[in-house]
């Protein structure tokens, strides 16, 4: 393993301690239990935003917290869910009266730690509602799985809840909001190669040369189908396909396209990406009004990427162009 | 031996130090099917839980459970931490102000913990999860006790059938946690939560030898 890290148990510290020296201006890190704010919470009369889920999948959610999109993040260890106690730290910290919403991805450790918080920080008076994402059609949603992943719509449902909450909506709108974005978006994910989660020291999954792994998650946890490697424009369709296929999308749609990177592979391929969804989109019908391109909910090291469509009306693409200030997000301001 | 609070820290104690041993081990397992975290987990719980009991020694066997698993759910995170955390959390409601135990009593407590990881998880046996090992385990310690097997017989008992629920996860297709989503991917592999839960009931006959 070779990471430029000083030791392994020390991760997550040192890298909040240098988000704490870079972005002052706009959060503050809080450390034991360990949890993320803006710098000005809690912001009075504001629903206030609270996400988390276990780190390596930077700049999520950290990253994230800021004017226009997240109250506060609580980052767990190396791809493990935080703990309860930091979710309640958190939600104490952001709430300004008007009641906090929990954005939390769909994985088993995440659900029961935040349902655990969600019924403390009720016990202590503050009023808190919970939305699940599931976005990831790899994933079979039946009786037979922990149901779908929630992936790449997580950032697009915080900034768009963050622009709502930002507007002055109440908790119940916010949360309604989210619902909407989840119930639109559509992603799915493939790898190169896997990660190395620090703690463990070694590859989690192995893929030869010739071969990628198709569906995966965001924690190097193997995907549902190993294929040979294809060319760009291949696997942009065998990706996009199923999520057209699930909403379903369908002519005259309008779409915000975003191509994630998961870590390891460079903004010049996922511009090769992009080219290819456009080309397929236009095919479709399907016209791409907004996009986000870049490494924004990553899985350590690993090469591959993510597409998420989101279908868009006028109310999410207001708040989507929306000002945000945020230390991996920002325009508008 | 009697089952009072010094056995429960005996337990922790031999229970911390053989996941430590076998915490490269665990992680292998959830490499394989889940995301590689489960022994570095519970490694840094169970330290801490060490670390609790040291220092300050809980006045009865409830509280000291209730402690266990007030640190578990604070320090393991993922979905370990929830799961052995509400085990410990709801054994030790059912025997709060208990000092020593009768093995009815430990029966009960089991159950209790049992039925918490069940609720919080939403999830039975068959799923290819810890209540695979922890299930059959209780239920054989149950009739054992109630037969009139010593302790120490119906606790071999018990992990005898641990063992064999633990095992008979490698051919179950997961249908709860994070192995689900790898679908007919995850049979041939044995379930990391039925495994450290193995090693909980081993540690705790151990302990009471």
């Amino acid at each position: 393993m070779k990471k430029l890290i000083n030791a392994t148990e020390n991760v997550v510290v040192d890298a909040l301690a240098g988000m704490a020296a870079a972005h002052s201006d706009l959060i503050s890190v809080h450390i034991a239990p360990h949890y993320i704010t803006r710098a000005d919470a809690p912001v009075k009369g504001k629903v206030g935003l609270v996400s988390g889920g276990g780190s390596g999948h930077e700049p999520m959610h950290g990253g994230f917290v800021g004017m226009g999109m997240l109250d506060a993040a609580c980052p767990g260890e190396v791809f493990t869910s935080p703990t309860p106690d930091q979710m309640l730290e958190a939600t104490k910290a952001v709430d300004g009266g008007a009641g906090v919403l929990h954005i939390v991805k769909n994985y088993t450790g995440d659900v029961m730690n935040f349902e655990m918080a969600a019924e403390m920080a009720k016990a202590e008076g503050s009023n808190v509602e919970a939305v699940v994402i599931d976005d990831d059609v790899a994933v079979k949603d039946s009786l037979y799985t922990a149901g779908r992943r929630g992936v790449g719509a997580t950032v697009l449902a915080e900034k768009i809840c963050g622009a709502a909450a930002e507007a002055g909506k109440s908790l119940a709108e916010v949360a309604d909001l989210c619902r909407k974005v989840n119930g639109q978006a559509r992603s799915m994910g493939m790898a190169l190669t896997s990660c190395t989660v620090p703690a463990a020291g070694k590859p989690t999954f192995e893929l030869g040369e010739g071969e990628m792994e198709i569906g995966i998650g965001i924690h190097g946890e193997p995907g549902r189908e190993r294929r040979a490697l294809g060319s760009a424009a291949e696997i942009t369709k065998q990706l996009t396909d199923p999520i057209l296929e699930d909403l379903p999308f369908a002519k005259g749609d309008r779409v915000l396209a975003f191509v994630n990177g998961m870590g390891g592979t460079p903004l010049i391929e996922l511009y090769i990406v992009y080219n290819e969804l456009v080309k397929l989109l236009g095919q479709h019908g399907i016209t791409i009004e907004r996009h986000l391109i870049g490494p924004y909910i990553t899985s350590l090291e690993m090469a591959g990427c993510s597409i998420t469509l989101l279908k868009l009306d006028d109310e999410l693409v207001q708040l989507w162009d929306a000002p945000v200030h945020t230390p991996a997000l920002r325009w508008g301001v | 031996m009697s089952v009072d609070v010094g056995a429960v820290i005996a337990w922790m104690r031999r229970y911390a130090a053989v996941i430590a041993d076998q915490k490269g081990a665990l992680t292998e397992l959830d490499s394989a099917i889940g995301d590689a975290d489960h022994g570095t987990n519970m490694d840094r719980g169970m330290q801490a839980v060490v670390a609790k009991l040291d220092g300050a020694p809980p006045p009865d066997v409830g509280a000291a459970l209730k402690t266990v698993g007030m640190t578990l759910i604070s320090t393991v995170g993922g979905s370990g931490g929830p799961l052995y955390g509400s085990f410990f959390m709801q054994a030790g409601n059912a025997l709060a102000g208990e000092t020593e135990l009768t093995p009815q009593e430990l029966v009960r407590a089991l159950e209790a913990g049992v039925a918490g990881v069940m609720k919080i998880g939403k999830s039975t046996t068959g799923e290819k999860t810890m209540l695979d090992t922890l299930v059959p385990a209780v239920e054989a310690l149950h009739a054992a006790v109630d037969g009139g097997a010593s302790l120490g017989d119906a606790l071999t008992a018990a992990c005898e059938a641990g063992q064999h629920g633990m095992e008979a996860t490698i051919p179950m297709l997961a249908t709860k946690g994070r192995a689900s989503y790898l679908g007919e991917r995850s049979i041939g592999h044995q379930d990391p939560g039925a495994t450290s839960s193995n090693l909980l009931l081993r540690t705790l006959a151990e302990s009471l030898e």
